[in-house]
């Protein structure tokens, strides 16, 4: 998962508060998003695997970059405000186009004490 | 049979033969996949997985933090070839059903290994996500076609 390095220090959950800390200042919504396409050699190998069935590892990674990335984006605007933690933090896609998707990561941002 | 008719059959055996391998290798993959979860998941029944938010005012907690769990799952020849069947009939599409199912455990038991990594106690308000980088739902263009499930949630150690 996203380490410190990628989270900018922040604290990030899925629920509404941070437990065992105490919410101090709210910042209201912050986002990331991420905009990825395979590229012809990973769908190449996908379609290979398409025969067979199984993991699709290229696409995992891609993904996995594709969180990482969004997460970076969210958790740098997050710091910029000032927060320390952001929380119900969720995750949706879109497909804008055949063979890239979106990836978009928005939450509340916070100081917790 | 003549050479000439064998040529004239060639995509009708190109296709019996790419059948035939979705039929023996992707049961098997399927198989396999389907012990290694059962026997994953048992293991790490120790860590439980919550859709509940509710954090107990009891609970010390000494660590939350957002995990994540990403699987892609391509389908194999023969689950392509039944859905387009069932696609022009209509009904349930059971080779789909079991597909999403892999998709989604194997997801959430990333996001239990990185729970674990962690030393978490519980995963708290867990959410289920479907991306669609390969166009598995946009009819799939001559594109890889897969189940892309991101699983996650709040981890937390509790002393």
């Amino acid at each position: 998962m996203a380490g410190p390095d990628r989270t900018h220090g922040l604290v990030l959950t899925t629920i509404e508060t941070v437990p065992g800390r105490a919410i101090v200042e709210h910042y209201g919504l912050v986002s990331g998003s991420t905009v990825r396409s395979k590229h012809v050699g990973r769908d190449l190998l996908a379609s290979f695997r398409n025969v067979f069935g199984g993991e699709l590892k290229a696409y995992t990674e891609l993904l996995e970059e594709a969180r990482n990335e969004a997460v970076e984006r969210m958790c740098a605007q997050a710091r910029a405000l000032g927060a320390n933690a952001v929380v119900n933090v969720r995750f949706s896609t879109s497909s804008v186009a055949a063979g890239a998707a979106e990836l978009y990561v928005y939450g509340t941002a916070v100081r917790v004490a | 049979m003549s050479w000439q008719t064998l040529w004239e059959l060639r995509d009708l055996l190109a296709f019996a033969v790419l059948v035939s391998i979705g039929y023996v290798v992707g049961r098997r993959i399927e198989a396999r996949h389907f012990t290694e979860l059962r026997e994953r998941e048992r293991s790490s029944l120790g860590l439980p997985v919550l859709t509940a938010r509710h954090v107990d005012p009891s609970w010390d907690v000494a660590d939350a933090a957002l995990v994540t769990g990403i699987a892609v799952v391509s389908i194999d020849y023969l689950k392509l070839v039944a859905a387009s069947l069932r696609n022009f009939f209509g009904g349930r599409l059971a080779t789909y059903e079991t597909l999403l199912d892999r998709a989604r455990r194997e997801a959430v038991l990333r996001m239990k290994d990185a729970a674990r990594a962690r030393g978490a106690t519980v995963v708290l308000n867990v959410r289920l996500e479907i991306a669609s980088v390969s166009g598995f739902d946009a009819g799939g263009y001559g594109a890889a076609r897969a189940a892309e499930v991101i699983a996650y949630g709040t981890a937390l150690t509790i002393r």
